[in-house]
C-alpha cells in the first residue's frame, strides 16, 4: 500500500517537472492570474529577453487593485477616464501588455470584471487540484475550492509566464480543525480571525494549512473562500480546504469549468483528492467552534484578536516582552487606551468589500442587518464594494442596493477598494473603519488610518449604531 | 540577477519585529510600472518621524538592516524588495522571514539572513556602537569588526544562483523538454485542465 498523504502532497506529487537533489521541486503551474499592479515589470522582463508567454491559455488577466470603484460610464455610456495619470499609465500598460502577448483579459468594462480572487472561483477558472498562483498574497483564498494557490512575486509572474514553472521547496503542512457548531451571529470572518488569534501572524510561516473537521465541512463554498483568504495573515503562504460535493456543485456549469465528459472525468479525479485518513501533518491546531464569539481586532497586526464583548488588552497582559512593546506602539497609533470595551469605540468609516468579503452572500448578511436601519450620524463615510460586476448584477436584482443606499451607504463599482490604500478610496488619518478586509497594518487603509477587522454583519451593525457593536443584538 | 558575494558596512540595528510590506512601501507608491526610484516611500511611515533610525547620519547609507521575526510578512509585493534596494540596504539580518518576501529579497540579490535571536542581540548591540558587519556569502558567516563570527544557511541552489548572478528562467528553460513532457501528459491524462472558453 502507497504511504498516506495529504491533499497538499497529491497536488504537489502530481505538479513535479524536475527535482533537484536538494528537494526542491520544479512545479507546473496550472492556473495564473495577472492583475495591473505587480505584473508591469514582469512583462517589460520577457520584452527585454524577447520572450514570450508559454501558455497563455492557462492564463488570465483582470485589473483590479488600482481601478477606482467610481462609475466607468457616463450617462452616455461613455467610458470615464481614470483622473490619477499613473493609476491611468498603469491600466493602460495592463491592456497594451495582455494585447501584444496574447492573454485572455477580462477588462474594467466587462461585466465580468472585479478582484482576482473573486473572478477566479466565479468564472470556473480555479479548479480542485490545480496549481494557483498570482502576483498577490491573498491568492491564498483559491485553496477553498482544493486548489494549491499561493502569492508570489514579481519576479515570479515573469518565471511563471515564461516557463509556466516554479522552483518551490516543499511545504511543511498544518491541520487546522475546527469542530462543532457555530454559535449564531458568528461567521466564517470570526472563525479565520479566532484562528490567526490562536496561531499568531506567524504560526504558520513554512506551512500549508489544511482547515478541516465538521465546521469547515458544513460551511458553503463563499464562507471557505473567506477562511482560506487569510491563511496568510496566519503565516501560510497557502490555505486548503478538501474538495467535496459543496465545491463540485460551486463549480458545475461555470463558464470555464469543464463541460459534459470532461466534468465527469474531472469530478473522478477530484473525488481522489481529500488526505487520506491516515496522512500525517508536521503540526495540528484544534479549535472549538464553541469558543468562537463575534470579533474584531484591537490593533495594528490581525493577530491582535478579542471577542466584541472584550476589552482593548494591557500591553502588560503579554507574557512576550517584545509583543508588549508592539502593543503599545499598536494602542498609540490605534488611539486606544487598555481596559476600553470594544463596543465603546466610535467609528467614522465602514468598508464592506475585499476579496476576503464581498461575495454575494457576505453582502447580503450585512443587508440583513441593514434593512430598514440607516447609519449613525457620526458614521462620515459608508461604501460597500461588490466583489464583481456579477456580484454587483446580483445583488441588484435582489434589490441589496437599495438597502445599502437607504441606509446610507454608497453603491461602488467592483474592486479592491479600500482594502490597501493605493485607489482612491482611503481612511483620513487618525480616523476608524469598521471593515470587513484582511489586514489592519499601520497605513494599510491609508497613512494614520485606524482599522478594525470585522465579518460583513459585524460591519453593517457598527454603521447603525457608530460604534464597534455586538451584531448578536440586532438578529 | 546581479552576483552577490560579500556585503560590508554599518548595520541600522532596528530589532522591529512583524514588519509587514506595507510598513516597507505603502501601496500608494505600487502605482509605478518601473522597479526604479521606490527608495523615496522606502519606510515612508518610519521615516515620517524626525530622527528615525533610519535617518540619524550614522545609518544614512547602511547596507545592512537588523530586525525582529517574521520580517516582510503580508502582502507579495516585490516592491519591498526593489525599494530596499533603491535606498541602499542590500541584505537583512532576522530571526526569520516571511516565506514570500524571502523569495523576493532572494530574486533581487538582497541578502535575507537567519541568525539566532541572541545572535542579532549582539548585532545590535555592536552596530549601536558603529561597528562595521561583513555578511560573506561563500563561507556563510556573519562577522563583525568586534570579534564576531556567527554562521548561518542558505539552500545551496540560492547561494550558487546568487553567487553567480544567474537568470533563473534562462536555468528553467534549460529544462523545457521536461516541462513539455509533462504538458503533453496533463493533455493526455487531464484534459479538462484547460480552461474551457467562456
Amino acid at each position: 500500500m502507497s504511504k498516506a498523504r495529504t491533499l497538499y502532497e497529491k497536488i504537489w506529487d502530481a505538479h513535479v517537472v524536475a527535482r533537484r537533489d536538494d528537494g526542491t521541486c520544479l512545479i507546473f503551474i496550472d492556473r495564473h492570474l495577472v492583475h495591473e499592479v505587480t505584473s508591469p515589470q514582469a512583462f517589460a522582463g520577457l520584452a527585454a529577453n524577447g520572450r514570450q508567454v508559454r501558455r497563455p491559455d492557462l492564463t488570465l488577466a483582470v485589473p483590479d487593485h488600482n481601478l477606482p470603484t467610481t462609475p466607468r460610464v457616463d450617462a452616455a455610456g461613455k467610458p470615464i477616464p481614470i483622473a490619477d495619470a499613473e493609476s491611468a499609465a498603469q491600466l493602460a500598460t495592463l491592456e497594451a501588455n495582455v494585447r501584444s502577448f496574447g492573454v485572455p483579459y477580462i477588462g474594467a468594462h466587462d461585466v465580468r470584471q472585479g478582484i482576482v480572487h473573486v473572478v477566479g472561483p466565479e468564472q470556473g477558472f480555479t479548479l480542485p487540484g490545480t496549481t494557483l498562483v498570482c502576483g498577490d498574497s491573498h491568492t491564498a483564498a483559491h485553496g477553498a475550492l482544493g486548489a494549491l494557490a499561493f502569492g508570489i512575486g514579481t519576479s515570479e509572474v515573469e518565471h511563471v509566464l515564461a516557463t509556466q514553472t516554479l522552483w518551490l521547496a516543499p511545504s511543511k503542512t498544518m491541520a487546522v480543525v475546527v469542530e462543532g457548531a457555530l454559535a449564531p451571529g458568528v461567521t466564517a470572518k470570526d472563525v479565520i480571525l479566532h484562528i490567526i488569534g490562536q496561531i499568531g501572524t506567524a504560526g504558520g510561516t513554512g506551512h500549508v494549512i489544511e482547515f478541516m473537521g465538521s465546521t469547515i465541512r458544513n460551511m458553503g463554498m463563499e464562507e471557505r473562500l473567506t477562511i482560506s483568504n487569510m491563511a496568510i495573515e496566519g503565516g501560510a503562504r497557502a490555505g486548503l480546504i478538501a474538495p467535496d460535493a459543496t465545491s463540485f456543485a460551486y463549480l458545475q456549469g461555470r463558464p470555464m469549468a469543464p463541460k459534459g465528459a470532461a466534468w465527469d472525468a474531472a469530478v473522478r479525479h477530484w473525488q481522489s483528492l481529500p488526505s487520506d485518513a491516515d496522512a500525517v501533518f508536521d503540526k495540528c491546531v484544534p479549535i472549538n467552534a464553541a469558543d468562537i464569539a463575534p470579533s474584531v481586532t484591537w490593533g495594528t497586526s490581525p493577530e491582535d484578536v478579542v471577542p466584541i464583548t472584550g476589552h482593548v488588552p494591557a500591553p502588560e497582559s503579554f507574557a512576550d516582552p517584545a509583543k508588549q512593546d508592539a502593543a503599545r506602539a499598536s494602542l498609540a497609533y490605534m488611539g486606544l487606551n487598555p481596559g476600553t470595551a470594544m463596543q465603546d469605540i466610535a467609528i467614522e468609516n465602514i468598508f464592506i468589500g475585499s476579496c476576503t468579503n464581498s461575495r454575494i452572500e457576505d453582502l447580503r448578511a450585512a443587508a440583513a442587518i441593514l434593512r430598514g436601519r440607516r447609519k449613525a450620524e457620526n458614521v462620515r463615510w459608508a461604501i460597500v464594494v461588490p466583489g464583481s460586476g456579477l456580484v454587483k448584477a446580483q445583488a441588484e436584482a435582489e434589490g441589496l442596493d437599495r438597502i445599502f443606499t437607504d441606509a446610507g451607504f454608497e453603491w461602488r463599482e467592483p474592486g479592491c477598494s479600500a482594502c490597501l490604500g493605493m485607489n482612491p478610496d482611503k481612511v483620513p488619518a487618525g480616523e476608524r473603519c469598521a471593515s470587513t478586509s484582511n489586514r489592519n497594518f499601520v497605513g494599510r487603509q491609508g497613512p494614520g488610518s485606524r482599522t478594525h477587522l470585522l465579518s460583513p454583519a459585524m460591519a453593517a451593525a457598527a454603521a447603525v449604531r457608530g460604534r464597534l457593536t455586538d451584531v448578536r443584538e440586532y438578529l | 540577477m546581479q552576483a552577490t558575494r560579500m556585503i560590508s558596512g554599518r548595520a541600522i540595528p532596528w530589532g522591529a519585529k512583524n514588519i509587514d510590506t506595507d510598513i516597507i512601501i505603502p501601496a500608494k507608491w505600487l502605482k509605478t510600472v518601473s522597479r526604479d526610484g521606490l527608495g523615496r516611500g522606502a519606510f515612508e511611515s518610519v521615516r515620517a518621524v524626525p530622527g528615525n533610525i533610519f535617518d540619524v547620519p550614522a545609518n544614512q547609507g547602511a547596507p545592512i538592516l537588523l530586525a525582529g521575526d517574521n520580517f516582510g510578512c503580508g502582502s507579495s509585493r516585490e516592491h519591498a524588495a526593489w525599494a530596499m534596494l533603491d535606498m541602499g540596504l542590500q541584505a537583512v539580518i532576522a530571526p526569520s522571514f516571511s516565506d514570500i518576501f524571502s523569495g523576493n529579497a532572494f530574486k533581487n540579490g538582497v541578502l535575507a539572513v537567519t541568525l539566532d535571536e541572541v545572535h542579532i542581540a549582539r548585532l545590535m548591540a555592536v552596530a549601536a556602537d558603529g561597528a562595521i558587519i561583513t555578511i560573506d556569502l561563500e563561507n556563510q558567516v556573519v562577522t563583525s569588526d568586534r570579534q564576531d563570527r556567527f554562521a548561518f544557511a542558505i539552500d545551496p541552489f540560492r547561494k550558487m544562483c546568487l553567487m553567480q548572478g544567474l537568470d533563473e528562467i534562462a536555468l528553467t528553460l534549460a529544462a523545457d523538454d521536461a516541462i513539455s513532457v509533462h504538458e503533453a501528459r496533463q493533455a493526455e491524462d487531464a484534459p479538462w485542465l484547460v480552461p474551457a472558453q467562456g
